[in-house]
């Protein structure tokens, strides 16, 4: 017979973890508000950003180094993961895609540098003994551009100075609040700038030249900032979808055990009856 | 006289935005002024501030770090990757960042550091100066 405290135990522990869960959804869900706010924010200095950029490079004939393609000596992967797991797929999606893309374009591990943002990433990479050049861990919920200066700074800077020759990007695609998507970007040199929106022929002060030099990096920058916020919407959306998942999980094992423990209480119940009127009926 | 729009925009969400009569800015080749209806124009800012006289005769302080500035005849973008107005600047904080420069422009280590620490000192003395009203 099974045991009726033994299921008493586990619905008991069941109950504890769906709360656990539950809570973690919450929380989830508030961040990921607060994500998508950050998000938003952010988007008019990109536009804007985005706007210039593509004048003065669409509409003048100057080039600059981050403009141009080098030959490719060494290629460079910037990774945007998250801290902490519990997530689902998150990380692993990601992780996944980034190791598919470096064992089918190289051969050795010389080939290539990893920019590491996130615990889970860093470890994944540092375990299996890749280059890592560059990590950023303990980032906050919600992100400054400040917090993320630093790494975006040194990822433009190490491929100004020729560490590497070109700069891929992989994080987590917001797509609504249950889906993310994993994107690769190829984000230096910046050779797929959209062509100017608007027809205005700007005047330079002092020179096209001299902007580009204080705009470019400015843009790549922006533009991992923005990866980043985009990543962390993600990360707060993939973790609420995985708690709630856990937490409906929770209901059902509860439900399950519910319904055995009434069957092994009642089962227990019919044979102390029939016990008794056995035994009534061999006094008789 | 006649207005134009002003947007400081950072990573972090638009910062400022009015009708003003005048922007007053510090390039990399000079301070320039730009009233309404100027040509498209983009120019590189210093780590400075800018002076935004409004209709009114007031005028507005925000403190940029770097940056650039667009204009066009019916608007002028500020975007720059930090950007405040004098009456919210912290102070305390500022005079922190200060400290922490000066300690480590001391200790002279490789040529990256060094350049850091001054942006950053140059960024906190900016604050300073323009929260204490002398630009």
């Amino acid at each position: 017979m099974v045991n009726l405290r033994e299921i008493k135990g586990r619905i008991n522990s069941t109950k504890s973890t769906q709360k656990t869960t539950k809570a973690m959804q919450m929380v989830s869900s508030s961040k990921l508000r607060r994500a998508e706010q950050n998000a938003k924010a952010y988007v008019p200095y990109m536009e804007k950003v985005q706007d210039v950029v593509a004048a003065i490079a669409g509409g003048t004939t100057v080039s600059h180094p981050m403009l141009t393609a080098r030959p490719v000596k060494k290629t460079a992967y910037l990774v945007l993961g998250s801290d902490r797991g519990l997530a689902g797929a998150y990380n692993s999606s990601i992780l996944r895609q980034v190791q598919r893309d470096i064992d089918s374009r190289h051969r050795s591990k010389d080939e290539y540098v990893i920019l590491a943002v996130g615990r889970k990433v860093r470890d994944y990479f540092v375990k299996r003994d890749h280059n890592v050049i560059a990590e950023v861990v303990g980032l906050p919920d919600q992100p400054s551009f400040a917090d993320i200066k630093e790494i975006a700074r040194n990822a433009v800077g190490m491929f100004t100075d020729g560490t590497y020759d070109e700069l891929y990007m992989y994080y987590n695609h917001f797509v609504s609040a249950i889906a993310q998507e994993v994107t690769t970007k190829k984000l230096l040199p910046l050779t797929d700038i959209a062509p100017a929106s608007t027809t205005a022929s700007y005047e330079f002060e002092p020179s096209a030249e001299a902007i580009l030099e204080t705009l470019l990096p400015q843009y790549a920058e922006s533009l991992i900032y923005g990866a980043l916020l985009d990543g962390k919407a993600s990360e707060h959306s993939a973790r609420m979808t995985a708690m709630k998942n856990a937490t409906d999980n929770a209901k059902d094992i509860i439900s399950d055990l519910s319904l055995q423990y009434n069957r092994a209480r009642q089962a227990a119940i019919t044979q102390e009856i029939t016990e008794i009127v056995g035994g009534a009926a061999a006094l008789e | 006289m006649k207005t134009v729009t002003v947007n400081i925009v950072t990573p972090d969400g638009p910062v400022y935005e009015n009708e003003v009569t005048m922007v007053i800015a510090k390039t990399a080749a000079g301070d320039i002024g730009v009233l309404a209806g100027h040509v498209p124009m983009v120019a590189p800012l210093k780590i400075s501030a800018v002076k935004l006289n409004k209709a009114d005769g007031k005028t507005d302080v925000v403190t940029v770090s770097g940056g650039f500035v667009e204009v066009r005849p019916d608007k002028i973008s500020i975007l720059a990757s930090s950007a405040e107005l004098a009456e919210n600047i912290d102070v305390a904080r500022a005079k922190e960042a200060q400290k922490r420069a000066e300690a480590r422009l001391q200790q002279k280590q490789s040529d990256i550091d060094t350049k850091r620490a001054e942006a950053a000192l140059a960024r906190a003395v900016n604050r300073i100066k323009v929260q204490e009203g002398n630009i």
